[in-house]
């Protein structure tokens, strides 16, 4: 039993969701902990094994200068560190704070904004240490990740596909929304939840992040054809992925 | 006798990051403090600026344990702001997608976080190397919930289809019928985990509660109704702010909500159970009795079998619902925005969840302020702490922090929102 590879799940700014996709895996949960050692686990788990760890999921943020230093003590003590969705991977949606003037948004939500020890930015876990793999997604899909663990059990690359959520579309026959006239973030969008909200018809709005190289000027260009204003595509590009790259960029591209 | 500190630095088996400070002098316990670390995430600020149809969308991610309580507070207010009432089947399917968040959130803290408590196991999966059958079962149930939610909301974790004024799309009578079968399953399994639960062992611990919770004319509460206390207090949902205050304490990046008048109270499963035992159909009131509950529970140790009670009562209400359900023609009704405040207020799984929203004549968000139930707990939570505590303040560290430890999680309290939790250490001097 001992020769199990170890796991260890950690927690940065985030809302839980994604760990909780582990626990959502009721019909798997019980065989994968016979063929893993859950060696450090808060969530779930009183006992905490010391590492150091053979595979990490990391959740969550840094948005503190604690967080900092701790996301050093995570990777010197994993031997395979994989980031686990929106915040871990591009900053979430508390990387609002990254465009405004963090001052202000502790004011706004605490009566002694004194108590408050946090940092200007909130980043993603790549910007601070080295990441072997991403898994995109606010939340992260449980399928995935169990494929990320097994891959990881295995020896192998994760089968995750890099393209669209149009593919996922066509796959699922959902009948195109933008053709129905509604904006979509999809043509964008990294495939991975499997193309849910055109599937209850309405559009896409990007929670799995930027897929590999998207036209993000093509996909303004249509959103104003079908109406909409500057400030709707702004608005729609700053949630869960912000901090990406291509959705920043575009972002900035247009009008409040 | 010496003045001792304990500490635990971070709790288990709760969702977010708290920590809890101990103080013990001459025997006595002078203070109990929750520490909640969880970095803050600052949703009321970022929220301003942003358009109302984004609302749900946003904030579903404070808690991606209980999104829907969220979600429909927070789209009840954009529809109370701009003058209008979603009610019919699209209020039944809310309340149906709501039912699935229930058992959900209540599975998961009963049989993955609080039962080993109990029988002495530190996590669900050791625990279910004696007790296989009961937490295969557990797991089923959750299994149930998530569902449910999925059916409703497109998926179980920040559900997409919910938008001020109803829905993107609703089901027709005949997807929901497979769920209808899961369900009856689901509420079998609820009926044994209530005997299960019910035969733990239980310290005596009374507490004397101001419970706090919405009451409805003719439902136990979810969706809606007045929020009412054990004391004196009946009120609008609007006037919360009248009876309501929160206050920043240098050891919490949770706000610590009070009665204004009195100070702390207890929101979730015993204040809601204690203060509509009457609306709870004449099967639950059975079960209850068969597993020695009176109408009001005070002892929050058994707040597991009030929780487990609350799942079969959520699986025969989404069932009920169902039988009685009929596709709308619309998915939603037209809701026009307009300058104005709105105010939203729901049983989250762990207690009433209050919403405001200032918006301008666009709809845009001026101002936000969310009250979430876990801040409201926390100054309850540090008395009931401080209790424990006291008869034990002679015995090891590490009997305290076991107790301690436990405690907390009776309160099933979810840290992540931002806003809002714990580690234990023990001062002793």
């Amino acid at each position: 039993m001992s020769q199990r590879p170890r796991l260890a799940v950690w927690k940065f700014a985030s809302c839980d969701g994604c760990q909780l996709s582990l626990l959502d895996c009721e019909d798997e949960l019980l065989t994968l902990a016979g063929a893993i050692e859950i060696a450090n686990f808060p969530e779930a788990s009183s006992a905490v094994a010391d590492g150091p760890y053979d595979l990490s999921l990391v959740e969550g943020s840094i948005t503190t200068p604690h967080d900092a230093e701790r996301i050093l003590e995570v990777r010197a003590q994993s031997k395979y560190l994989v980031t686990i969705g929106a915040c871990a991977t591009s900053g979430g949606i508390q990387a609002l704070r990254n465009f405004a003037d963090v001052k202000d948004f502790v004011a706004a939500v605490y009566a002694s904004p004194e108590y408050i020890d946090t940092l200007d930015t909130s980043t993603p876990i790549s910007g601070h240490v080295a990441v072997d793999y991403e898994l995109h997604g606010c939340p992260i899909n449980k399928a995935q990740l169990l494929e990320v663990i097994s891959a990881f059990l295995a020896g192998r690359k994760p089968a995750v596909p890099a393209h669209s959520v149009c593919i996922e579309c066509k796959q699922r026959g959902n009948v195109c929304v933008m053709v129905q006239g509604k904006p979509c973030l999809g043509p964008v969008t990294h495939a991975g939840c499997g193309a849910i909200c055109p599937a209850y018809r309405r559009g896409c709005y990007g929670c799995f992040g930027p897929m590999e190289t998207p036209n993000m000027a093509a996909l303004s260009r249509e959103w104003r054809a079908l109406g909409a204003q500057p400030r709707d595509i702004k608005r729609a590009l700053r949630t869960f992925n912000t901090w990406s790259e291509p959705f920043r960029r575009e972002s900035e591209a247009h009008a409040d | 006798m010496p003045t001792k500190t304990i500490k635990v630095d971070y709790l288990a088996r709760v969702e977010g990051e708290g920590a809890l400070d101990l103080h013990i002098e001459g025997g006595e316990v002078t203070a109990a403090n929750l520490r909640i670390f969880e970095p803050p995430r600052f949703f009321e600020a970022f929220l301003q600026g942003r358009g109302y149809t984004e609302l749900p969308d946003i904030v579903a991610r404070i808690c991606g344990i209980c999104p829907v309580a969220y979600q429909m507070s927070a789209v009840q207010a954009a529809e109370d702001a701009f003058g209008v009432t979603v009610d019919g089947q699209l209020r039944a399917l809310r309340r149906m997608l709501y039912c699935g968040e229930w058992i959900e959130s209540h599975g998961l803290h009963v049989v993955m976080l609080h039962a080993p408590d109990f029988l002495g196991y530190p996590d669900a999966i050791r625990m279910a190397e004696k007790h296989g059958d009961a937490v295969r079962k557990g797991l089923a149930l959750k299994k149930a919930g998530n569902s449910l939610m999925a059916l409703l909301g497109g998926r179980e974790i920040h559900p997409v289809n919910l938008r001020p004024g109803g829905f993107y799309r609703v089901p027709s009578k005949k997807e929901l019928a497979p769920i209808s079968d899961d369900l009856k399953r689901a509420r079998d399994l609820a009926v044994e985990l209530v005997h299960w639960v019910a035969s733990f062992p239980f310290p005596d611990f009374e507490q004397d509660y101001e419970f706090v919770a919405l009451r409805h004319p003719d439902e136990y509460p979810i969706t809606g109704g007045r929020i009412v206390s054990s004391c004196d207090i009946d009120i609008a949902i609007a006037e919360f702010e009248n009876e309501f205050e929160e206050r920043h304490v240098p050891h919490s990046t949770a706000l610590h909500a009070m009665v204004k008048r009195r100070g702390a109270y207890l929101v979730g499963p015993l204040a809601r159970y204690a203060l509509n035992y009457d609306r709870l159909p004449q099967s639950i009131r059975s079960l209850a009795s068969e597993s020695g509950l009176g109408p009001v529970c005070t002892n929050p140790f058994r707040s597991i079998v009030v929780r487990a009670l609350e799942i079969a009562f959520a699986c025969e209400e989404a069932l009920r619902l169902i039988a009685n359900y009929e596709q709308p023609d619309q998915p939603a009704i037209a809701l026009e925005p307009r300058e104005g405040t709105g105010f939203g207020c729901t049983e989250a799984p762990r207690g009433i969840c209050w919403h405001r929203y200032d918006f301008e004549a666009d709809g845009t968000i001026r101002t936000a302020r969310i009250v979430p139930p876990t801040s409201q707990n926390q100054p309850r939570i540090e008395q009931d702490l401080a209790a424990v505590a006291a008869p034990l303040a002679a015995e090891t560290d590490e009997i305290i922090r076991n107790r301690c430890e436990q405690s907390i999680r009776n309160y099933d309290p979810c840290i992540s929102c931002s806003a809002h939790f714990l580690d234990l250490s023990v001062h002793r001097s």
